[in-house]
């Protein structure tokens, strides 16, 4: 009989254990050669009589731990083994001894969304009639730039008719649902390959003019230097990186990008830095960023922006100069309870030179953070967004600079209905992210699946650079399911717009809404119904 | 549902031909009021039409309230029209106890200013005097400009026009345009601003629909201009949108079809002039209307405008004879009033077109 030593570690203090058949096994050993965490091996056991059996056996270790992302169970031809979620787990506390966690993926914590205790209560009936979804055209599309007040705008009237006498701001249209932020890096190649198809065709065979934003980190010279560069939204992170490439090929752009992000913070790890684990820093990234292999770090703030007038100045400025003045430049800060102050700041902004304000709330993912951060920083996005707003009404600014949110949306597989829902209460337009890895096959969830996006270890070979993990992501058909996504998308808003009787998006609307919670309601300045 | 009509015509007309305009179309305006604005007016105001003209409806001491009001700003009353009103207890409406219309010689100093200190003295008084009768609920005031009166009550037409003896041939109120409509707004509570045609500086409209950018519009308008208030009724938005466009950025009639009923972002990139219509969009997006609606507005000329929301989901009719141009929700309303014109030449509008019609009865159709 063996000693006990409490201390060991047993399966059952794992998030995730692994149910087994060893009648159904045929040894195949699929499951094994597949499990990119090596959690479960081949063992061999005593039997009575001397005899042994080969068994599939879980990993009792912490290094080793099963993440619960199912690719065994996916590969295996008999049936034999699955994961299942261990209401025991000791595993949060025992990680913990070990230093401060890492993991990606989203709050774990934060279930609840404001956005669900929502409803589309005005329904347009008698003397304002529903539009008919398949038979009227809607006009879907938002900005991206500074919009003046029309005191401002250069205009002179000649005769019967005004003519433009002056420059105005840059100004693009697009879909209000925007492909955020995930660089290559975080992201494997082909992922972002397939998110990039995907924007391509949905510009040019279905039309709809969906953009994407680059992600820290740069872009593949390819692309910088096509036609396609008008789809992409370049982002400028703390770390910079990437961008000293980006520069020195502005001359030999054919157009110009979309637009420029400055992203200030993250609604997953608000105030907290870029991670891209060297295990990931492979020599493609090495060359698109400009870095050796390394750790990089982005810090938890721009070096030297001092402040949002700052900011406003230097890097609004020299951004919109780099590009002659003729594209939008954004910025993206995480949802905070400081998050008016600091829009009020860009509204008043002398220049006319915030072309948007991106806001991130804390159901947004991340490819990497402590969980610490992960589960108790952030800021939901609805009365953020509202709030916002509402300031911008308040003085008459509304609009001016367009709000784009973000931050969960599409959690619960409906992201028509959150885009609506928040373009009611003052949004433009949202964003995703986390929303297209998961149509692209990631497994993570919001109950402790997976989320392994910092290790480099991905099993769906979306946040890896490990070429064989790569391979496991069909390119083709990811784009084909984030295309045919967005139709769905494109078709629900319709849904959602004919009801209340708006053709174009019904921005600041909250009288189309209603709230079953007395709470929110309030908040929101929405009426209360039960 | 509302009903709203318009006579423009070269010779004075009686507000009775506008019930006759409006009667018919009964079925379709559940008869819960009564509302016009009467401008270019002959009769009683005929020789006072350069002076300011109050309109309003109001208790004994309101009436009182707004003398001393008047007296202490400088204002000198000149004519004054008194309803002969029938007192009869089966008469359908709700009256007020004193109706006021009379004309004021403007205060002395302002006789040398500018049309533009003037136009700002009669807003700022009519707002002054509505707040006054507000504050113990003594009654409305519903316009302060020269040669521009408006009448609105509670009940049935009919019974109201009865009640001010609209219906006689010696009525004294005459005027060559007249802006009408038959219906409180009873979807919210029945408050008398809440009936249209509404009017600001000149400005006249009344608008039929329901307005599903309301909140959006009148939380763009509120700080734009102190004009902008009230927001009793959804169709208020667009009477100011109107004065916004024409007369605070002085840009020419179109380009309020324009920013009301913007083009979809396609069809624009196929315009000459896009740019200036994608600036128009993007800038004034809060005053889009997207909901059904038909409007008929008068300016400070006399001419006459009729547009309709985007997917026009409202119906208007336009008639014309050699002497009046008539426009009604339902063309019944325009057989009662003119039936012997060429009924061939009646128009129709369509959802992209702002029509105009000037005092000579020239008829324009802009298609945006
Ligand atoms: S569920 Fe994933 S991590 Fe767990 S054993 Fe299977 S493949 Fe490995
Ligand atoms: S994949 Fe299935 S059958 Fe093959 S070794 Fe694993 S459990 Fe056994
Ligand atoms: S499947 Fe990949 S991307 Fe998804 S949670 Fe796991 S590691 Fe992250």
């Amino acid at each position: 009989m063996e000693a006990i030593n409490t201390q060991d570690i047993a399966t059952n203090d794992l998030a995730w254990k692994i149910e087994y058949i060893p009648e159904r096994c045929t040894l195949c050993g699929s499951c094994v050669a597949a499990c990119t965490f090596a959690a479960i091996a081949f063992v061999r056991v005593d039997l009575p009589h001397k005899k042994t059996k080969l068994l599939i056996r879980q990993e009792p270790s912490l290094a080793h731990c099963c993440v619960g992302c199912g690719v065994c169970e996916k590969l295996c031809p008999s049936q034999a083994i699955r994961p299942i979620a261990n209401p025991h787990s000791r595993q949060h506390l025992l990680t913990s001894c070990s230093g401060p966690a890492r993991r990606g993926g989203r709050s774990n914590l934060q279930r609840q969304r404001t956005v669900d205790a929502l409803l589309v209560g005005r329904i347009s009936q008698m003397t304002d009639p529903s539009l008919d979804a398949e038979r009227h055209t809607f006009d879907i599309k938002a900005p991206l730039g500074r919009i003046l007040s029309p005191d401002k705008l250069p205009l002179q009237r000649i005769g019967d008719t005004l003519t433009i006498t002056g420059k105005t701001p840059p100004v693009r249209w697009i879909y209000p649902l925007l492909f955020s932020d995930m660089s290559i890096g975080a992201l494997s190649t082909h992922a972002w390959e397939a998110i990039a198809l995907a924007v391509a065709y949905l510009n040019e065979v279905c039309h709809i003019p969906v953009r994407m934003s680059s992600g820290e980190g740069g872009m593949p010279m390819k692309l910088i230097t096509s036609d396609k560069l008008k789809y992409m939204i370049l982002q400028i992170a703390s770390g910079h990186f990437g961008w000293d490439r980006i520069i020195r090929t502005i001359p030999h752009m054919p157009c110009d990008p979309a637009g420029i992000l400055i992203k200030i913070g993250q609604g997953a790890k608000p105030g907290d830095g870029g991670l891209l684990p060297e295990s990931k820093v492979e020599h493609h990234i090495q060359h698109i960023r400009g870095v050796p292999k390394t750790t990089l770090h982005s810090p938890p703030n721009h070096q030297g922006l001092y402040s949002i007038e700052e900011a406003v100045q230097k890097m609004h400025l020299s951004l919109h100069a780099a590009f002659g003045f003729r594209v939008p430049v954004a910025i993206k800060c995480a949802a905070s309870s400081t998050s008016v102050a600091v829009y009020n700041n860009l509204l008043r902004d002398p220049y006319n030179i915030c072309g948007g304000f991106f806001l991130d709330g804390v159901q947004g993912g991340t490819g990497a953070a402590n969980t610490v951060s992960l589960d108790h920083t952030g800021h939901p996005i609805a009365s953020t967004l509202r709030d916002c707003y509402r300031a911008a009404v308040a003085q008459g600014l509304q609009g001016q600079i367009p709000l784009w949110v973000g931050g969960g949306i599409g959690m619960t597989g409906q992201a028509a209905a959150d885009a609506f829902k928040l373009i009611c209460l003052g949004a433009n337009g949202v964003f995703i992210g986390k929303l297209l890895i998961q149509l692209l096959g990631c497994v993570g969830n919001e109950y402790g699946r997976c989320n392994q996006c910092s290790t480099g270890q991905c099993p769906t070979g979306i946040c890896t650079q490990d070429y064989r993990l790569m391979m496991r992501l069909d390119i083709d058909k990811g784009a084909e399911a984030i295309v045919n996504y967005v139709l769905t998308f494109d078709s629900e808003l319709r849904k959602l717009m004919a009801p209340v009787g708006n053709s174009s998006l019904p921005v600041g609307r909250a009288d189309a809404l209603i709230s079953t919670d007395a709470a929110i309601a309030k908040q929101l300045g929405i009426q209360y119904a039960c | 549902m509302c009903r709203i009509g318009a006579i423009k015509s070269t010779v004075p007309v009686k507000p009775k031909l506008a019930l006759k305009l409006m009667l018919p179309q009964q079925e379709g305006h559940d008869s819960s009021g009564f509302a016009m604005v009467m401008q270019d007016l002959y009769g009683v105001f005929a020789d006072s039409k350069e002076k300011p003209l109050l309109s309003m409806a109001c208790t004994a001491r309101g009436v009182q309230r707004i003398n001393e009001y008047m007296d202490r700003h400088g204002f000198v009353q000149l004519a004054q029209w008194v309803p002969d009103v029938v007192h009869d207890q089966a008469l359908a409406l709700q009256a007020m106890p004193r109706y006021v219309f009379r004309t004021y010689e403007y205060p002395e100093i302002y006789q040398y200013r500018s049309q533009k200190a003037r136009e700002d003295l009669l807003l700022d008084t009519r707002l002054a005097l509505r707040a006054l009768l507000a504050e113990e609920d003594d009654g409305y005031v519903y316009s302060f400009w020269p040669d521009v009166l408006t009448l609105k009550e509670i009940g049935d037409p009919a019974a109201i026009a009865t009640y001010f003896r609209l219906w006689d041939d010696d009525c004294r109120l005459v005027a060559k345009n007249i802006v009408v409509q038959c219906r409180q707004n009873t979807n919210y509570a029945i408050v008398r601003y809440a009936a249209h045609p509404f009017f600001l500086q000149g400005y006249t409209l009344c608008a039929n629909g329901e307005n599903t950018f309301f909140t959006k519009n009148r939380e763009f308008q509120i700080p734009l201009h102190r004009g902008y208030m009230g927001f009793e009724s959804d169709s208020q938005t667009l009477l100011y949108s109107l004065h916004y466009v024409l007369h605070e950025r002085q840009w020419p009639i179109q380009y309020f079809k324009h920013i009301i009923t913007p083009l979809p972002y396609e069809e624009i990139q196929h315009k000459n002039d896009a740019p200036l219509l994608m600036l128009l969009r993007e800038t004034l997006a809060n005053l889009e209307i997207n909901g059904p609606n038909t409007l008929i507005g008068m300016l400070p000329d006399g001419t006459m405008i009729n547009c309709c929301d985007a997917k026009k989901l409202r119906p208007i009719v336009i008639g014309k004879t050699p002497s009046c141009v008539v426009i009604s929700s339902e063309v019944c309303g325009i057989n009662a009033v003119i039936p012997q014109r060429d009924v061939g030449t009646d128009i129709y509008p369509t959802e992209r077109e702002l029509i105009t019609i000037t005092n000579d009865l020239e008829i324009t159709r802009w298609k945006q």
